[in-house]
């Protein structure tokens, strides 16, 4: 754990425990998830209960307690996407990595993940894959988007 | 940057920034909002910079990359100024050709013109466009002119003259009364007058007051807050100077969600110039009014939407809603009396002080004035974000600005409000939009989605959608709300399932009685509309699914299967690469088939198929 760095963290939000979002999300993206050692010394420097972090932590959905892909795959299900057929896209794409949402391959290189609305709708079906976005995607298109990042590597 | 320390210095940096531009000189604008970059309009950009330096003509042509210009569909955009050319879906490829054709001899691209899909014409100024023709942008339109991080921009078309002349000229009261007069509605959903919240708010016993902008733009759906907040900020920025000096208040928050980084960048950059020109800080403009904005990153929960949600999670906490006995204009943030209102409402603001009471009510219905921005999505033609005054019908919306529905299929329902809202049917497709005119039929304005539905859209399937959405977002903090939307889309789940039983149409409606009921904020109160104007529009469809066990519109996975029609099937074999479980068998040139038994019907050897030979029963 790189305490130095959280420490400038911290340093940015004047250690207010208030900014605690703010702080977790900085955090997350640095080390692409919340590390459980990261938290519990920024509870120690913030004098903030270990439990009221994970709270945050657990309740909003931009924090992941696991370690992400190094392409974490984001496939919206907006309504938008939704009706141009994003629940077909998103089975595709489990089919393709062999994982379920939440999960992260083997190889550490794709995990997955969806977002209720990334209000790029007019462009729906949208996937994110890192900070790439594909518009209209569909399931025929879904391997060699993905492959494409394999072949990036 | 020099200090602006009193409106005489405002309008001096203002016309020197206008006498420094010359309004004839040729201008490429490239359309930057999120849907543009999805496609590429960084790339063109710089396709234009290489092909300008290459003629030797980068100081006689301006380069402007600019905020969202609403037809995302099209992108990437470009509008040629002052001729105000319009192409569209250009690329890297094309930017040469547009610099030594159109723009150095006057010879239009034909191919990048838009087509008007019903007479065949070739359409030049984007205004001629039937997309923007049919609209009245009065604040969406201003994304097109400027470059968000340059705050020159927005001041060389008026801006920051309104917050001058609040601070010059109208005290406090003078601001609200001119607020109450023009009828402005919170754009967020509930519709609340803007000017009475804001007075409510100015009265309210204590000191230190806060105003907060809503950018947390949670709707599945709508993206307009976000495009406002990328491409124009000062707008947005200008109305909560106003606010917060009408109500007495010196420090505000804008809570944007964190999905929206170009949103989080573009407003941060127009903070900084803000306060490096002095007109955010102390003593602004030289009136003796202090005020600061700080911008809150929001954690990715629908239910932050709401005002009380919101406020806890910008104390740091979790997003959960309270009884709004005492109201948020007495006790909010911090348990100071505190004005929200979303983007689009505070990008109104400017506006109607420029502008006047008399014109801002003169556009609009009885009760609900001005106009607003509807993101248009879904089965449409022409999706993207689109400004229409209140009170134009559906029909105007979907057919005259949106081109209709794709395919030649047939309209069925348009859904608006998101998941609090519901779905509008075809018969009812004349009806004005407008706030009241919204809630009449069981639906809301909401933030402005309006999601068209078409034949192929299963509508058992939309409210499971919603309901699937809402119990996951759910805080947890009523029980009828936790675990009745749980309950209910297991019902769902089951009809589309093909499990659904006789009552259970019945046993949603109780349900919905409870769940809407019983819980203590809007999430919950307003969970059940989803499937209640489904229930009331298209109850046949769901009788089909618990009856026949049939999905009209081919969506239930369950319930349908994918055949291949030997008549039309060349055998190509396209099938049968993109079937992911080997499926589709057959001889090369020879009919395919499907077999049921291993078809997982994820569609995708309907999309692959050129020879419609693939279709749902």
């Amino acid at each position: 754990m790189d305490t130095r760095s959280i420490d400038r963290i911290l340093k940015k939000y004047n250690h207010e425990q208030s900014s605690i979002i703010g702080i977790l999300q900085d955090l997350q993206e640095k080390e692409n998830y919340l590390p459980e050692k990261s938290l519990e010394y920024i509870s120690e420097r913030l004098s903030m209960p270990l439990t009221r972090i994970y709270r945050i932590a657990t309740f909003y959905n931009a924090f992941s307690l696991k370690p992400r892909g190094k392409y974490p795959v984001n496939v919206c299900l907006g309504t938008a996407c939704h009706v141009r057929g994003a629940a077909m896209v998103l089975e595709r794409i489990k089919m393709h990595l062999g994982i379920e949402v939440g999960e992260i391959t083997k190889d550490n290189v794709f995990s997955l993940e969806t977002v209720n609305c990334l209000g790029s709708c007019a462009l729906g079906p949208v996937v994110v894959i890192g900070n790439e976005y594909h518009g209209k995607m569909t399931s025929a298109k879904v391997s060699s988007t993905i492959d494409q990042y394999r072949k990036d590597l | 940057m020099k200090k602006i320390k009193t409106v005489k210095d405002l309008e001096k940096f203002r016309d020197a920034v206008l006498s420094s531009r010359n309004p004839d000189k040729p201008c490429i604008t490239i359309c930057s909002g999120t849907g543009c970059h999805a496609f590429g309009c960084e790339r063109v950009t710089q396709g234009f910079r290489d092909a300008l330096e290459m003629h030797g003509v980068s100081d006689t042509i301006d380069i402007r990359t600019t905020g969202c210009h609403g037809f995302c569909e099209k992108g990437p955009l470009v509008v040629l100024y002052p001729q105000k050319i319009f192409y569209h879906g250009v690329t890297p490829g094309d930017t040469a050709e547009i610099v030594s054709d159109t723009l150095l001899n006057d010879k239009i691209i034909d191919r990048l013109l838009y087509t008007d899909p019903e007479t065949g014409e070739k359409i030049i100024k984007e205004e001629d466009v039937p997309f923007y023709r049919g609209q009245m942008r009065l604040i969406f339109g201003n994304n097109g002119k400027i470059d968000p991080e340059k705050i020159e921009d927005y001041l060389a078309i008026g801006g920051y003259s309104a917050i001058c002349r609040v601070l010059s000229a109208l005290s406090s009261s003078e601001v609200i009364d001119i607020i109450k007069k023009s009828g402005l509605r919170g754009r967020g959903g509930g519709g609340f007058p803007a000017g009475v919240k804001w007075e409510s708010c100015r009265n309210a016993p204590g000191t230190a007051r806060y105003v907060v902008c809503n950018a947390d733009e949670g709707d599945p759906g709508a993206y307009m807050d976000r495009s406002l907040l990328e491409g124009n900020p000062h707008c947005v920025l200008e109305g909560m100077m106003i606010g917060a000096y009408a109500i007495g208040s010196n420090e505000g928050y804008i809570y944007v969600r964190n999905e929206y980084p170009l949103a989080v960048k573009n407003v941060g950059i127009a903070i900084d110039q803000l306060r490096k020109l002095g007109l955010l800080g102390e003593n602004i403009l030289n009136s003796g009014f202090n005020f600061d904005i700080k911008v809150s990153r929001g954690g990715g929960a629908f239910v932050c939407g709401e005002s009380t949600a919101l406020m806890a999670s910008l104390e740091g906490q979790a997003g959960e809603p309270r009884a709004k006995h005492i109201h948020t204009v007495e006790k909010g943030l911090w348990d100071k009396p505190t004005n929200l209102n979303n983007v689009e409402t505070w990008a109104n603001v400017p506006l109607i002080i420029n502008r006047g009471v008399e014109w801002y009510t003169s556009i609009g219905t009885e009760k609900s004035k001005g106009t607003k921005i509807f993101s248009l999505v879904g089965k449409v033609n022409n999706t993207g974000l689109v400004e229409v005054p209140m009170g134009m019908t559906i029909r105007e919306i979907v057919y005259d600005i949106g081109g209709g529905i794709p395919e030649g299929n047939k309209f069925k329902a348009v859904q608006t409000g998101g998941p609090s809202g519901g779905c509008i049917p075809e018969s009812l497709i004349d009806l004005p939009v407008d706030f009241d005119r919204l809630t009449e039929v069981g639906s809301m304005m909401g933030s402005g989605g309006m999601i068209v539905m078409d034949e192929k859209t299963c509508m058992v399937d939309i409210a499971k959608y919603f309901l699937n959405f809402l119990k996951e977002e759910s805080c947890g903090k009523c029980t009828t709300c936790r675990d009745g939307i749980r309950r209910m889309y297991e019902i769902l789940d089951g009809i589309t399932k093909g499990e659904g039983k006789e009552g259970d149409i019945e046993l949603l409606e109780d349900l919905s009685w409870v769940v809407s009921g019983a819980s203590l904020c809007a999430l919950g109160q307003t969970a059940p509309n989803p499937v209640m104007s489904t229930v009331k529009y298209f109850r046949d469809e769901y009788e089909a699914h618990i009856k026949e066990k049939r999905c009209p519109a081919g969506v239930c996975i369950a319930l349908i299967s994918y055949i291949i029609d030997d008549q039309k099937c060349t055998g190509c074999g396209k099938c049968v690469k993109v079937c992911p479980r080997s499926a589709v068998t057959g001889k090369k040139k020879m009919p395919h088939r499907i077999d049921p038994e291993i078809c997982i019907r994820c569609g995708a050897c309907l999309a692959s198929c050129r020879f419609d030979a693939i279709s749902v029963v």
